[in-house]
C-alpha cells in the first residue's frame, strides 16, 4: 500500500508499504478513505518531538471503512462498518478511560516504559506520534490497523460526507474540549491564540458554548477572515498589540476565559524577544518549547480566569511567570483530547446541521500530494489553512 | 537507508517495500554538508586555537580564533536547523569576518602568509558555496504583501451564527435539569 513516511527532518515520503495486519483478537483493519494532515504533524515534519524513526508512518486524523477484523472484536465492528478513527487508542476498561479520561489509558501504549520515564506516567497510544506514545503506524496510508478497535473507534452513519466527518478524530474534539475546559459563563469572553484548524473549531465551539463573546488571535489574513466568519472579534499580532487591544475589548477587565491553540511552536518576531531567546534555545536544545502564548495569557487573563491548553507542548518550557500565575488565581487546564468523551454530542450536532466543520478545509488532494503539501500548509503557502489527503 | 529503518520496526508493523522521491532539493544536502562542516571547524577553532595561530603565524590572537569558534558552531547549528537559511547568511557573513582577520595577518614579514593566502582562496570557495545554499533556501513563504485567498462565508453553521448564539442561550437560560 502507499503511506506517507517520516524519513526525518523536513523529509516525508510517500513510500510502498507492506499492508497491515491483524496482530491482536481486538485489533481491526480499515480501508482509509479519507485522512487529513494536523497541525501537529507538523512538529513532527520540523522534528521538534523526540522519539520519531525513519520509516514511521505518519497521520492521526483518519476515518474509512472496516475490512478486517479480529476474533475478540466481539460484534462491534464488522466488515463494511464506517467508522472514524479517534487519534487516541483507548481500551474503554482501564481505570482511566472508566473515568472518561482517554487520552491517558494505561494500557495502549506499546512502549510505555518511555513515556514513563519521560512524563511520570504513560499516556494512551497515539496513531502516527513518536515512539512515547507507542509508535504506532498512523493514517496517512491506504489502510490502517485499528488497535483495540472494539473501543476504538467513532461509528458514524452513512449519508454524512467523510469532510463532514472526518474531524471527529481530532481538531474537532480538540477545539470543543478546550471550550468545554473553560467553564464557558454567558458573560464571558473567551480569548482564542491561534486560528489554525484546531483554533477555529475553539471559536466555533466557544459560540456554541454561549460565550458573550470571542475574540480570535493569529496573524494570517485567510484564518482571521475564517474567524470572523465564525463570529470571533480578531486581533492581528503583526499590526496590533494583543494587550492594548484585549484591554479595549474588555474594557480593561482581561478576558475571562483564554485558550492556547499554538503550542509549542508560537510565532517568532523580532518585536518579541522573548521568542528570539526561544528559538535560539531551542535550537541549542536548552529548550524544547516556545511558550509565548503561555506567558502572554497568564498576564492577560482576568484575575480569577481559566487558561485552557489545546496546543502540543512537549517538553520543557522556561520563563512562565509563575508569579502572575499563582497571585491571579488563574486555573490552567490542559491536556490530549479524551476524543470519545465528546464525540457522541459532537456527531448528534453534526447530524442536525447545527455545525458544519467541513468549512475548515481549503486543499483535498490525492494521497501522493502529502509531501508536498506538508510544505505548502507549514509554509502557509497558497491561503492553506486545512489538507485532506485521498488515499 | 530504509532497509536500516525496518530492523526496528514492530513485528507486524508495514515495512518499507519501495521508497518515494524525496522533496529535499540539493541545496537542502548542501546546507546539511554546511552545517556540519561549520560545526567541525568550530571545535578545531575553539578546542585548539593555537594550532590554527601557529599555522597561519598569527601567534597571539587564540582568543579571537576560539570566539570566531563559537561563531562557526552556532552557524552550524542554525543550518541544520528548519530556520538554515538564517544559518546560512549568518555564515556568509562569517565568511567576511574570516576573510578580513586573514587578510590582517598577510604581512610581509609573516612567515606562514603562503598558509594564509590557502586558507583566503579556502574561504573564498566556501563562501560562494555559502552564498548559494543560502539564495536557494530561501523561505518559500509568500511575502506578507501578497495576496490571499479570504474565507469569509466559511462559517461552519448551516444555519447561521445568530441561530447558534440564540440556541446557546436558550440552553443557559434554560439548563437540564
Amino acid at each position: 500500500m502507499k503511506a506517507l513516511v517520516w524519513h526525518g527532518k523536513e523529509d516525508i515520503r510517500c513510500d510502498t508499504v507492506t499492508d497491515p495486519e491483524i496482530q491482536d483478537p481486538r485489533d481491526a483493519i480499515i480501508k482509509v478513505t479519507s485522512c487529513a494532515i494536523c497541525g501537529s504533524d507538523l512538529h513532527l515534519f520540523h522534528n521538534f518531538i523526540p522519539g520519531m524513526m525513519p520509516g514511521d508512518i505518519m497521520g492521526h486524523e483518519t476515518m474509512g471503512e472496516v475490512v478486517e477484523v479480529g476474533s475478540g472484536i466481539d460484534g462491534k465492528l464488522k466488515k463494511g462498518d464506517r467508522i472514524v478513527v479517534p487519534f487516541t487508542i483507548i481500551c474503554g476498561e482501564c481505570d482511566q478511560c472508566k473515568r472518561g479520561n482517554f487520552s491517558v489509558c494505561e494500557t495502549t501504549n506499546r512502549k510505555r516504559h518511555l513515556a514513563d520515564k519521560v512524563f511520570g506516567h504513560t499516556t494512551a497510544g497515539l496513531f502516527g506520534y513518536t515512539h512515547l506514545t507507542g509508535g504506532y503506524p498512523g493514517g496517512q496510508a491506504e489502510y490502517l490497523r485499528v488497535p483495540y478497535a472494539d473501543a476504538t473507534h467513532i461509528k458514524v452513519p452513512a449519508g454524512i460526507p467523510d469532510e463532514q466527518l472526518l474531524f471527529l478524530s481530532d481538531i474537532f474534539p480538540t477545539g470543543w474540549q478546550a471550550a468545554v475546559q473553560c467553564d464557558i459563563e454567558p458573560t464571558d469572553t473567551v480569548a482564542i491564540w491561534g486560528c489554525g484548524p484546531v483554533g477555529q473549531m475553539a471559536i466555533r465551539s466557544a459560540i456554541l458554548l454561549g460565550a458573550n463573546q470571542v475574540i480570535a488571535i493569529d496573524c494570517l489574513p485567510e484564518r482571521l477572515s475564517m474567524a470572523e466568519a465564525g463570529g470571533a472579534t480578531t486581533i492581528n499580532f503583526e499590526t496590533e498589540s494583543v494587550l492594548e487591544r484585549l484591554k479595549e475589548l474588555t474594557d480593561g477587565k482581561g478576558p475571562e476565559k483564554c485558550i492556547d491553540c499554538v503550542g509549542m511552536e508560537s510565532h517568532v518576531m523580532a518585536s518579541l524577544p522573548d521568542t528570539l531567546l526561544d528559538r535560539a534555545k531551542q535550537m541549542v536544545m536548552a529548550e524544547s518549547d516556545r511558550p509565548h502564548v503561555l506567558r502572554e495569557m497568564i498576564y492577560v487573563c482576568r484575575p480569577g480566569g481559566v487558561i485552557s491548553v489545546a496546543g502540543v507542548y512537549s517538553g520543557l518550557s522556561d520563563m512562565l511567570p509563575m508569579g502572575a500565575f499563582m497571585n491571579k488565581g488563574l486555573t490552567m487546564r490542559t491536556g490530549q483530547t479524551h476524543v470519545n468523551r465528546w464525540t457522541d454530542d459532537l456527531l448528534r450536532r453534526i447530524e442536525e446541521g447545527e455545525i458544519d466543520p467541513s468549512f475548515v478545509i481549503t486543499h483535498t488532494v490525492p494521497l501522493e500530494q502529502g509531501p508536498e503539501m506538508y510544505q505548502v500548509f507549514r509554509d502557509k503557502r497558497d491561503s492553506c489553512v486545512k489538507v485532506v489527503l485521498r488515499p | 537507508m530504509f532497509h536500516f529503518s525496518n530492523f526496528v520496526r514492530t513485528e507486524g508493523d508495514p515495512k518499507i517495500v519501495e521508497g518515494g522521491p524525496s522533496l529535499k532539493r540539493p541545496a537542502d544536502q548542501l546546507a546539511r554538508a554546511l552545517g556540519w562542516f561549520s560545526i567541525g571547524l568550530g571545535l578545531v577553532e575553539f578546542l585548539a586555537p593555537r594550532r590554527v595561530t601557529e599555522t597561519l603565524g598569527m601567534e597571539g590572537h587564540e582568543t579571537m580564533v576560539r570566539a570566531f569558534g563559537v561563531r562557526e558552531i552556532l552557524a552550524g547549528i542554525m543550518s541544520l536547523s528548519v530556520d538554515k537559511n538564517a544559518g546560512l547568511w549568518a555564515r556568509v557573513g562569517g565568511d567576511g569576518l574570516d576573510a578580513a582577520a586573514l587578510l590582517s595577518g598577510l604581512t610581509p614579514d609573516n612567515p606562514k602568509k603562503g598558509n594564509i593566502a590557502l586558507a583566503l582562496l579556502m574561504v573564498g570557495g566556501i563562501a560562494m558555496l555559502d552564498y548559494r545554499a543560502a539564495q536557494d533556501t530561501k523561505p518559500r513563504r509568500p511575502p506578507r504583501d501578497a495576496r490571499r485567498k479570504l474565507y469569509p462565508n466559511r462559517s461552519g453553521f448551516p444555519k447561521g451564527i445568530e441561530n447558534a448564539r440564540t440556541a446557546a442561550k436558550q440552553i443557559a437560560a434554560h439548563p437540564k435539569a
